[in-house]
């Protein structure tokens, strides 16, 4: 059962994918996108991998809209319909997917205790959280305590981007309200 | 009980295709930010119906947390379809005091 609910789920992203490229609306398409994001998050759900889904729907369907409607603001939303039919891309970004397909064929099946990335410290991990860090979840042991430095570094980055786009936006619009008040 | 929610899931996943039918084909923008809210409701059930479908209904309150941020990208497509742009000032927060 499961099984066919996942099926339907992901069968679903690939219809969002193909329709959002066939928007002619540049509007629609960014509000097509925040869905096609809390898609992927539902799905992410689904694989057991919460705390991506969470960081899917906060970034990808509340930022990124925001971002994308802003810039649709900013740069005015027109666009060039162009009829001509490019093969060649098409021949190109078929063959790659193929060769992606191909190599996930070797893949270790998703959650496969056997396979190398959950035998390598994933034992040691599960074994000695609950005793070294005292945290009953081991995810966030191994995001808060195991592998601190990493979330730090990830934090750091995410905070300067966020300091960019205050600096691109904000300073725009405070610019152009002190001009209204003038 | 399991082929309850398993039917529950499966009808909630039909549903989210013919709103995203709505959203992707709907002619006018009321379409579309009703697919998307119509959407964003579905996730939400979805993810519910999916705890109790795999015996872990824990994730109940990430669902309230979807509704919030998918209501963030509905309050920002308005705001865009008012005001044509997000970062300038309301007409409440204009008015004197």
């Amino acid at each position: 059962m499961v099984a066919i609910v996942d099926f339907a789920l992901l069968a679903g992203l690939a219809v969002w994918a193909l329709g959002i490229v066939h928007l002619r609306s540049l509007f629609g398409a960014a509000m097509m996108f925040g869905i096609y994001s809390l898609h992927c998050a539902l799905i992410f759900v689904v694989l057991d991998a919460v705390d991506v889904a969470f960081t899917e729907a906060a970034v990808g369907a509340g930022i990124s809209t925001v971002l994308i409607l802003s810039t649709l603001a900013i740069t005015g939303a027109k666009l060039e319909v162009r009829h001509s039919r490019a093969m060649m891309p098409l021949l190109i970004t078929g063959v790659i997917g193929a060769a992606l397909i191909y190599a996930s064929l070797d893949m270790p099946l998703v959650g496969d205790p056997s396979a190398p990335a959950n035998l390598h410290v994933v034992p040691r991990y599960l074994q000695g959280s609950a005793a070294e860090i005292n945290i009953p979840n081991v995810v966030t042991s191994v995001l808060a305590s195991y592998r601190g430095y990493d979330t730090l570094g990830e934090v750091t980055v995410i905070f300067t981007a966020g300091i960019g786009v205050l600096c691109l936006l904000g300073r725009h619009s405070r610019k152009r309200s002190r001009r209204r008040r003038e | 009980m399991i082929v309850v929610y398993a039917i529950t899931a499966l009808l909630i996943i039909l549903g989210m295709f013919i709103a995203m039918a709505r959203g992707l084909r709907g002619p006018t923008l009321y379409d579309r930010i009703l697919a998307v809210n119509a959407f964003g409701s579905l996730t939400v059930l979805m993810i519910a119906v999916l705890g109790f479908l795999m015996g872990r209904p824990e994730f109940l309150d990430i669902a309230l947390v979807y509704v919030l941020i998918n209501f963030i990208g509905t309050i920002a497509v308005l705001k865009f379809f008012e005001y044509q742009d997000l970062g300038r000032q309301s007409s409440y927060s204009r008015r004197p005091k």
